[in-house]
């Protein structure tokens, strides 16, 4: 047997790997997954060494003599309709549309693991409260409620300023909107996690030494369904971003004068025909990072949560 | 089953009636609803202000304009000199006997505002859904039987870059390639705004002939999810015993795969489809706001920018109560590919 002739050492050597270990030996084979994290870390440089070249005020100088002005040397992307450069506000628009997907994941895994935590562990009537709710507003479709949710806000948020850099009010409420309309799938999951885990015989040795319920959530059970939940906070970032350009794309997003990839579209759409240079650029890097992140998170999928469907499918 | 249907659409009524009481107070502060009665030249004065806020009941609290919308007002007496006597019945019927208020914008019925446009909405949505059901199952068998060769592969990136695609910047491509170039370079071109040319009218041909391109944008992305699904619920099948033994009493390739295989690999897309149609109703408000096609999604971006509130909680009903059926017709269907599900 080949088992036979592996020697102790190697044996040994073998069980020596962390989960962690095991995870990034998973993920390495997940070729696209690879891929993926060069385009992150490449997009990543491009909107942070990019600040190093241009100035914020570069991406809001108004010169109307270079209005919609083809890629050039001067202007490598173009201008848009205020004759700003395109380059330079695919850099400053990047930043916001990158924070803006992290931060409303943050918020959506915090509302969906306190809900789906809350449900799973506690059931009966609390659950099916929690997920008669959950259902209800996963029966409507995102984009109508991101749409109503960011009409119910909008009005007049104040620009505020932000290590040193003005940023408009709506940037804050296009966070809370997309949080507050995605965390629904993860609550599901999250749930489903608890209502097994806590049937557990840690759950109930953590119980026997008198464990507040907050603990036994938080520190006992939490851990062990994390696995789930980033991978779908992972998948979700994309999601943000997207929400976040379609959102900006239809005029209901992030306002003037920050700049989003988003937004960037919304104004290049009247310009379809003349300026293409105006919706390409944001458009594509709006591609590149969702495509690249769903890569990762399919590739941390496999990494991660083996046992998932769509992993054993493969 | 019966029963089974009857209980689930009982169900439905309070999960309705929590989905419109968010969405009510929600929609209640979309901006200035009386934006729309004053118009550029005249402004509204404060008192007409007060009279039309009386006379569509936005001066009462929330939860009675929840109530009014529901089950309307005309068996009730209301104020509407503002003198705080109520003298005279209101004429709403409520959304429960179909009356769904007049339209702020075009001061006609909501349900007639909305009747225009659903029709081209789902005929959009219908297409699509056919286009691309057919197409997923086709493409994810043909690569799961050729499973890691060329095509497969070729197929499987195409799949993740259709997936990641934001159906704005496909249809723009779209618009920018068929639309513009095609013209330009003197090709055939295809038409990109509207619903048919108006010199020629709403016939069908025309009407396919504008389809096209609104079509492809918002097929693009379920077909790339539809047929990595198809694939792997393939993949999984194939390998299965009965497979197998149909293989060996001799029956040809395409009766094992048409009649054993696709039957079971298909029935999981059934619950896909029928769950995934809160995300296409979304993709069709980009895709109508792009393309002007005269469709629900593109009204409702309108009538929730002007603060329209009865066609924008008339539509917000018609989706939530859609979305609620066709869970409850994809429940049905499924017990009809796996006889093995009973529901009590």
């Amino acid at each position: 047997m080949a088992s036979a002739s592996l020697n102790a050492d190697e044996i040994l050597a073998r069980q020596a790997l962390t989960p962690g270990q095991v995870a990034w030996k998973r993920f390495r084979r997940h070729r696209m997954a690879l891929v993926g994290i060069w385009i992150l870390v490449g997009l990543m440089l491009y909107v942070t060494l990019g600040a190093f070249f241009f100035t914020e005020a570069d991406a809001n100088l108004v010169d109307l003599r270079q209005k919609i002005s083809a890629p050039s040397n001067g202007h490598p992307f173009g201008t848009d309709m205020a004759g700003r450069d395109i380059l330079a506000r695919t850099i400053y628009g990047g930043q916001i549309s990158i924070i803006i997907g992290v931060l409303a994941v943050v918020v959506s895994v915090t509302v969906g693991v306190l809900i789906g935590a809350t449900a799973g562990y506690f059931g009966g009537i609390i659950d099916s409260l929690l997920m008669r709710f959950t259902e209800a507003v996963f029966n409507i479709p995102q984009l109508f409620l991101l749409i109503v949710l960011a009409k119910f806000f909008a009005s007049q948020t104040p620009n505020f300023t932000f290590l040193g850099r003005t940023y408009s009010g709506s940037v804050v409420i296009i966070v809370g909107v997309i949080g507050l309309t995605s965390w629904m799938y993860l609550a599901r999951i999250v749930r489903s996690s608890f209502l097994s885990l806590k049937e557990r015989e840690f759950v109930t040795a953590a119980r026997a030494t008198g464990a507040r319920d907050a603990s036994i959530i938080f520190e006992h059970i939490l851990p062990s369904a994390m696995a789930p939940i980033i991978v779908t906070a992972t998948l979700e970032v994309a999601n943000a971003i997207l929400s976040e350009a379609y959102i900006s794309f239809l005029g209901m997003g992030v306002q003037p004068p920050t700049a989003t990839w988003g937004n960037m579209l919304n104004e290049a759409y009247n310009q379809l025909e003349v300026a293409p240079w105006m919706w390409f650029f944001p458009g594509t890097l709006i591609l590149l990072i969702v495509l690249a992140i769903n890569f990762v998170g399919d590739g941390l999928r496999d990494a991660l949560d083996p046992q998932s469907l769509a992993g054993a499918q493969e | 089953m019966t029963r089974y249907i009857v209980r689930r659409l009982l169900q439905a009524v309070p999960l309705l009636i929590i989905i419109t009481a968010l969405l009510f107070i929600l929609t209640a502060n979309l901006g200035d609803p009386l934006a729309a009665f004053g118009g550029e030249r005249r402004r509204l004065q404060p008192a007409d202000r007060a009279r039309l806020e009386r006379q569509l009941g936005l001066d009462r609290p929330l939860v009675e304009q929840y109530v009014i919308w529901l089950v309307g007002n005309d068996w009730m007496k209301i104020d509407l000199d503002g003198d705080g006597v109520a003298d005279s019945y209101g004429t709403r019927k409520g959304v429960l006997r179909g009356d769904f208020g007049n339209s702020f914008q075009e001061r006609r019925p909501a349900i007639e505002v909305i009747g225009e446009r659903i029709w081209n909405t789902l005929l959009l949505m219908v297409a699509s859904e056919i286009i691309v059901i057919v197409l997923a199952v086709l493409v994810g068998t043909f690569s799961a039987l050729h499973q890691y060769s060329f095509w497969d592969n070729l197929i499987t990136t195409l799949s993740f870059i259709g997936y990641s695609m934001p159906i704005f910047w496909l249809a723009l491509m779209l618009i920018y390639l068929f639309g513009v170039n095609f013209q330009r370079w003197g090709l055939p071109s295809l038409p990109t705004v509207g619903m048919y040319d108006l010199s020629v009218g709403p016939t069908v041909g025309q009407i396919a002939l504008h389809m096209i391109l609104p079509l492809t944008a918002l097929s693009v992305v379920s077909l790339a999810a539809y047929s990595r699904y198809v694939r792997s619920q393939m993949l999984e099948v194939i390998h299965q015993d009965y497979i197998r033994t149909a293989y060996a009493k001799g029956l040809p390739e395409r009766n094992v795969l048409r009649e054993h295989a696709l039957k079971n690999a298909a029935l999981p897309l059934v619950t896909i489809v029928g769950l995934d149609l809160p995300l296409l109703l979304g993709g069709t408000v980009v895709t109508e706001a792009i393309f002007g096609w005269p469709g629900m999604g593109r009204l409702f971006w309108k009538a929730s920018n002007a603060g329209d509130i009865p066609v924008t909680m008339g539509i917000l009903l018609i989706i939530a109560v859609l979305v609620v059926v066709f869970q409850l017709i994809t429940d049905i269907v499924y017990t009809y590919f796996d006889p093995r599900i009973r529901y009590e």
